[in-house]
């Protein structure tokens, strides 16, 4: 088969293709099952939609045409990508019209567009709509019907999670130290599909500490802390002899190490009492030889579609992304405060949306996802995650009525007289409380009626706005 | 003509000069009232600070009682004290500042610095707390004044108020308030700046009080008892005490008394007005009243819960309203609420009368305080009449246009409905009066789930609203059927519940045949034109009437299927096909979906609004899921959707009356072999299994589980047996129960219980916990006496092998208790919890706002997201959960699935 594309145009559009490096992509895809195509759309359009690496295959499929008089793929492509529609439904309608190509035509296909986006427009919020509201008595309201028990087994042998309202609560609280940190490490192709290579690496990064490796003996007699390594041990763990020894030189406190015959390690300080013996006994024991501190179990665990993945209790993301085999870019932890550290405010934003969601989803309730954003984005906008609550987002309010009406009430007043705070009563407990229409929803928009029928109603009711409305009051928006 | 607005609330400190200038009175005696009853002059009660008193008038304003709002009053203090609540930032204004010059000590350069700082963070509205530390963390640092080169000594500060220097020799030296605001004083404007301070608003030595306001009376109303006698006001006590040590402390101070006398009164002095402002410093005996209550002083006013803030003014008691217990009411719409006459005889809608309805509001005047009746008016002069037997005619006569009329509410009046806890909008809805014989509000069931009611002595709020734009945005934004699609999920929240699914399940379930009569019964009060086509005839034997000998004739007549019935509350255009909660998931079974054939009848097909097949359950009409309700609602809006879910309402009930349905005890009854193969092969086995595993723990043979102990493994490997037992058991008495068994029924179409409930009541309870695990508590190493110690068995740690219908053993019993307090605890907690979570939650939140730009922002103005939720979608208004219904879009337009 062979590509047909008008002399001259053909070499213009392999030019500037070849300007955003796609020629490559272009002369593979010629070889293989594209059948012979003319440009409709004028090249024009085709620049206007942005191109990466990847678009390389949607340019060629819009040369592509099967047959005459059918809608081509790049008619879909552009029609779609000119709508005003968000991205996601974008890829969806995109996906669905090209399964229906066949039975589509110009007018239909503009039709459906049409529709969609109309649809899409019907659907968006209303200005003024107090959004912060409903997100939040969204996620309120069913706090009441979460499970209080921290714990929960996901399946045997599996770990602790906290789950429910107190995980919730732990990730809208932006606590630094969780209950139950725990990662999830996904590791490269190769390690993932053999079950041996996972095991190593979960060793790798599982901590072990003397004291599960060997057996710790005090000789008051000869004031020496006697180790004997269980060989069984280290074999699981791939560690070796002298590897110990090593650490355990590096502890410091002048020991002495010697190797007896029968295998045991004799260890010795040079500052002999009986107290300090003790404390020796207790600084091997809990020396490191091998993994990471502060990630006390890995589990390895097969899924269906990733292979083997590990799962940890405690986390180090820092740590873990720097070891060969696992996969730093779908790793996960379940501390947010992490996550902002390492990988940025972004990734922690992300972090806080994928914990409550599957939090909640785990409980079987079911809330938009649109309202765990905003929780989320209120949380990350200035950079730094912050607590909901009194040291948070309600904390550093604008308005001094706000904060002294939610907490510690008497000390916000005192600090508010002393820094001169002007209270410019914008919020919703400002304006409770002095008593006034809140600007929120309707109460952000008046109704004034024409002149003539407020001095009437003025007269007979005393009143101040209002009375029955008959069409000819205008709105006002301000 | 708008109404004003307060734009802003400026806070700030009060110097003694504007505290004497905006004084109305200085007090100087600490009594109240005198021998005649009437207030004494200069007194803490006098008349120029307010008053509270019937008949008397302001001496400021010439206002009466309840007219004057009353006027500050002042005390002069004798000498300074230290305001408690400054307490803290005196001590590290004095730290930071030169004792000599006063001057803040820091370099030219980091006072620029920080001033720039300071200001900056103003204009953006943001806290200057943060610079404010710095400043005083680096004054703090120099220990010798860079302007007049004094060498700066420790000051320690001791609570609450005390501060007390320290020279180089280690010499303490007390700062008393006098020494205090000295230094203050000495301060330059230009360096208050440098504590965040605006020497206009707050100058640091007006934290030193010389001169202290005393609120008015109305502030501190005292109360009459019964006896006739008066209670003061904690405040008034409180103040009483200043003024008397004020006293006692200028006459020793004139008469010349020894120093060590002066500093114990001033020390007095100052834990009174300490306690003035808050009695409950941490370290301080709080002062109390005669009767050893401790004062609730300013402090303690405008704290907490009940405090001003969230107990006054963020929250108020409010009038028109009423409160009384809820009981169901199938027969009225969703949208309506069923209100006592008694209720609806005492709460009103002012009306002005106008040329339009004085006919109207004349006959209902005529009716004096009979139900639609009135309880006062107000003439045009402003006067407020009240309504009585003996009057209401000639006030009827009289009534012309400009009165105003308080009429009792009627049918079809607007009102707001709420249950607590409001946890959510839907907690308050807007229905429609219906006036009704009885003593409870009456509600349709199906509106039980936006409000989390049940009929079980629930209590619920009702709001009469008093002005027209108020009906209006009722109207428009409360009223129920605007309210059936949750903002929460996008999904309706309204629908059936309970019998209207047991109802309408056994209606559409298999071919029921009904002839004309019990067609009409069932659809009663429903508002159909048209039986339409009818299913088919059949025979029925019929009395011949004509014969009169009493043999019987067989006529054919027409009937109609119990999904015809359904039918004819579906509108007309609706098509809908989806799988109902009976659907087995053959599909994820890999089996295909039998669709029409299905043998459970779960898959529903709606064409031209005929159910064509399938059984309505939980997942057709039900609250929460009810697809039906929510494509109606999409397709034919609010209106639609509403009448459809009454008629449901009404179908179902009147159905469900005619066939009666009921579940017994008898219900749970299994066959003998039933009952013996749950024992053999679900409960005898798990046992046996357990045994074995104990067995095989005790004798070392058990193979740990990677990351637990040998323990951990034992119990977590029983826990699983045991939960089997429980499962299988299940699974056999299933097989004995039928769908005719009305328990299973109604577990099935989702009507009401689970399948786990019928297991625990027909087969077995299964294994009883605390914490997710087997019970371990109780004596050494068992957890009763009735069992050996170490016996690591079921029985011995909570499993219960009865079912309920059978009985519980009294150790089981004992066992369930265990479980059943754990979950009763478990509530309790959560309930205060989760209301504390929902609290922070809406105050971080509440001031978000979508812009007309499309950004969200907060009071501040800062953007909080471009895109409300990325997409501008409202979460509401999606179709089924998502944004677009693509797949129906491109259905319509070329008629082909686009379901890959």
């Amino acid at each position: 088969m062979e590509l047909k594309i008008v002399a001259g145009e053909k070499e213009e559009v392999t030019e500037e293709l070849k300007k955003v490096g796609l020629e490559e992509g272009i002369a593979e895809h010629i070889k293989e099952d594209f059948l012979p195509a003319e440009l409709t759309v004028t090249f024009e359009d085709l620049l206007e939609i942005p191109l990466e690496e990847a678009y390389a295959e949607d340019i060629i499929l819009m040369l592509g045409r099967e047959e005459k008089g059918e809608v081509k793929l790049g008619d879909i492509e552009l029609k779609v990508n000119k709508s005003e529609l968000s991205d996601k439904i974008k890829d969806e309608l995109k996906k669905k019209l090209k399964v229906v190509r066949r039975k589509l035509t110009r007018e239909k296909l503009d039709d459906i567009v049409r529709k969609v986006v109309d649809k899409y427009e019907k659907a968006k919020v209303e200005p003024r709509e107090a959004v912060g509201i409903v997100a939040a008595q969204s996620i309120g309201e069913p706090g009441t019907q979460m499970t209080m028990r921290t714990f929960h087994y996901a399946g045997v042998g599996a770990l602790y999670i906290t789950l429910g309202l107190p995980r919730i609560i732990e990730i809208v609280d932006a606590r630094k130290k969780l209950s139950t940190p725990t990662m999830k490490i996904k590791l490269l192709e190769e390690y993932a599909v053999e079950r041996n290579k996972a095991e190593e690496l979960a060793m790798e990064i599982e901590e072990t500490r003397i004291r599960a490796i060997g057996k710790i003996e005090v000789s008051a007699a000869d004031m020496s802390v006697w180790l004997s390594l269980n060989e069984k041990r280290l074999e699981e763990r791939y560690i070796k002899r002298e590897e110990v020894e090593e650490k355990i030189r590096g502890i410091g406190m002048d020991v002495l190490v010697e190797v007896m015959e029968d295998r045991e390690l004799r260890i010795q300080r040079k500052k002999q009492s009986y107290h300090e013996l003790l404390r020796l006994e207790e600084k091997v024991s809990n020396t490191l030889v091998k993994g990471i501190e502060g990630i006390r179990r890995v589990l390895v665990r097969r899924e269906p579609s990733e292979g083997y993945v590990l799962y940890t209790e405690g986390s180090e993301l820092k740590k873990v992304l720097r070891i060969e085999g696992v996969d730093s870019t779908r790793t996960t932890t379940n501390n947010i405060a992490e996550i902002a550290e390492i990988l940025g405010i972004e990734a922690a934003r992300n972090a806080i949306i994928e914990e409550m969601m599957s939090t909640l989803e785990e409980q079987g309730l079911d809330v938009d996802a649109r309202h765990i954003t905003l929780i989320a984005d209120a949380m990350t906008m200035d950079g730094e995650v912050k607590q909901i609550g009194r040291h948070g987002i309600a904390g550093e309010k604008a308005s001094v009525l706000s904060r002294a009406a939610f907490e510690v009430t008497v000390d916000n007043l005192l600090e508010a007289a002393i820094y001169g705070e002007k209270d410019e009563l914008r919020g919703v407990t400002e304006n409770v409380i002095v008593g006034q229409p809140i600007k929120l929803g309707t109460g952000a928009v008046e109704l004034v009626m024409g002149s003539k029928y407020e001095n009437q109603t003025t007269k007979r009711q005393g009143a101040k706005i209002g009375g029955t409305g008959d069409g000819k009051g205008k709105k006002r928006v301000n | 003509m708008r109404a004003k607005r307060i734009k802003g609330i400026k806070f700030g400190l009060l110097s003694s000069k504007e505290i004497r200038k905006m004084s109305a009175s200085r007090i100087i005696t600490p009594d109240t009232y005198g021998e005649d009853g009437f207030p004494i002059e200069r007194g803490l009660v006098n008349q120029h600070i307010g008053v509270i008193d019937p008949g008397l008038r302001c001496k400021t304003c010439g206002g009466r009682m309840g007219e004057c709002p009353g006027h500050f009053g002042h005390i002069d203090l004798e000498a300074p004290v230290i305001h408690v609540g400054y307490a803290k930032l005196i001590h590290r204004i004095l730290t930071a500042t030169c004792r000599k010059c006063s001057r803040v000590v820091l370099g030219e350069e980091d006072r620029k610095r920080f001033l720039e700082e300071i200001k900056r963070q103003k204009e953006r509205q943001a806290d200057v707390g943060e610079v404010v530390k710095q400043v005083f963390r680096e004054a703090a640092k120099s220990s010798v004044c860079m302007y007049c080169s004094e060498p700066q000594n420790l000051i320690k500060y001791d609570k609450p108020t005390t501060y007390i220097e320290i020279d180089e020799g280690g010499k303490e030296r007390r700062l008393m308030p006098t020494d205090v605001r000295e230094r203050l004083e000495r301060i330059p404007d230009e360096d208050v700046f440098l504590f965040g301070m605006d020497p206009e608003n707050a100058r640091p030595e007006w934290m030193v009080l010389t001169v202290l306001p005393v609120p008015p009376v109305t502030a501190r109303p005292s109360i009459t008892l019964e006896s006739g006698q008066r209670s003061e006001d904690d405040l008034t006590h409180k103040l009483v005490d200043i003024i008397r040590i004020n006293q006692r402390f200028m006459e020793n101070r004139d008469a010349g008394a020894p120093q060590l006398i002066i500093e114990d009164l001033w020390e007095l002095l100052q834990y009174h007005v300490n306690t003035y402002f808050d009695n409950e410093i941490p370290g301080v005996p709080p002062a109390r009243h005669r009767s050893g209550r401790p004062l609730k002083t300013i402090s303690q006013r405008l704290k907490g819960k009940e405090g001003r803030f969230r107990g006054s003014l963020s929250g108020k008691r409010v009038n028109f309203s009423a409160r009384t217990v809820i009981s169901p009411d199938p027969d009225i719409e969703i949208d309506e609420v069923g209100v006592p006459e008694e209720v609806a005889k005492e709460l009103t809608i002012t009306v002005n009368v106008t040329e339009r309805n004085l006919d109207v509001m004349r006959e209902t005047l005529k009716r004096g305080k009979k139900h639609p009746g009135v309880n006062y008016v107000r003439r045009v002069d402003g006067r407020k009449i009240k309504v009585t037997e003996s009057n209401y005619e000639a006030l009827a006569e009289e009534l012309d246009i400009g009165w105003r009329v308080e009429r009792h509410i009627q049918d079809g009046d607007i009102v707001l409905f709420n249950r607590q806890p409001s946890l959510h909008r839907l907690s308050i809805m807007a229905h429609y009066v219906r006036v009704m014989p009885g003593r409870t509000f009456r509600l349709n069931p199906a509106v039980c789930p936006p409000y989390n009611a049940d009929y079980d002595g629930d209590e619920m709020n009702l709001h009469v609203l008093q002005t027209e734009e108020a009906r209006a945005e009722a109207k428009i934004l409360m009223e129920v059927q605007r309210n059936i699609i949750s903002p929460r999920f996008g999904r309706p929240i309204i629908g059936g519940i309970h019998d209207y699914i047991t109802g309408v399940f056994l209606l559409t379930r298999g071919e029921k045949r009904f002839e004309k009569e019990k067609v009409l019964d069932i659809l009663y009060k429903i508002d159909i034109e048209d039986l339409g086509e009818y299913g088919g005839t059949f025979e029925s034997p019929v009395r011949s009437e004509v014969s009169g000998m009493g043999f019987e004739e067989v006529r054919l007549s027409r009937y109609w299927t119990g999904k015809q019935i359904f039918s004819m509350i579906l509108p007309k255009q609706l098509n809908l096909q989806f799988r109902g909660k009976m659907c087995a998931r053959c599909i994820e079974r890999g089996e295909g979906c039998k669709k029409e054939n299905c043998s459970r009848e779960a898959y529903i097909v709606i064409k031209e609004g005929n159910l064509l097949c399938g059984v309505i359950d939980e997942r057709a009409i039900g609250s929460f899921k009810g697809i039906i309700i929510d494509k109606i609602f999409r397709q034919y809006r609010e209106e639609v959707a509403k009448v459809f879910i009454n008629n449901v309402s009404r179908l179902a009930i009147n159905y469900i009356k005619q066939t009666g349905f009921s579940f017994g005890i008898s219900d749970e009854d299994l066959p003998r072999e039933g009952k013996e193969l749950i024992r053999e092969e679900a409960v005898h086995e798990a046992e046996k299994k357990v045994d074995e595993l104990i067995r095989a723990y005790e004798g070392g043979e058990l193979e740990t589980l990677p990351g637990r102990t040998l323990e951990e493994t034992l119990e977590l490997l029983i826990m699983q047996e045991l939960a089997h037992a429980r499962d299988d058991s299940g699974i056999i008495a299933e097989r004995y129960l039928s769908i005719e068994n009305p328990g299973v029924l109604m577990a099935k179409s989702g009507a009401r219980g689970s399948m786990l409930n019928l297991t625990q009541m027909a087969a077995c309870v299964g294994q009883q916990s605390v914490r997710g695990e087997r019970i371990k508590r109780g004596y050494q190493g068992r957890t009763l006496p009735h069992f050996k110690p170490d016996d690591r068995s079921a029985d011995a740690h909570g499993f219960v092998r009865s079912s309920f219908k059978d009985g519980l053993s009294p150790t089981e019993y004992f066992f369930h208790a265990i479980g059943g307090r754990e979950a009763l605890v478990d509530t309790a907690v959560r309930t205060s919890q989760s209301g504390y979570f929902q609290r922070r939650l809406i105050n971080a939140l509440q001031d978000l706002e979508v812009k007309y730009d499309g950004t969200v922002r907060e009071t501040k103005g800062i953007v909080v997201q471009f895109k409300y939720g990325d997409d501008s979608v409202d979460p509401s208004k999606g179709e089924y959960g998502k944004v677009v219904d693509i797949d129906e879009v491109i259905r319509e337009a070329i008629g082909v699935e686009s379901r890959s």
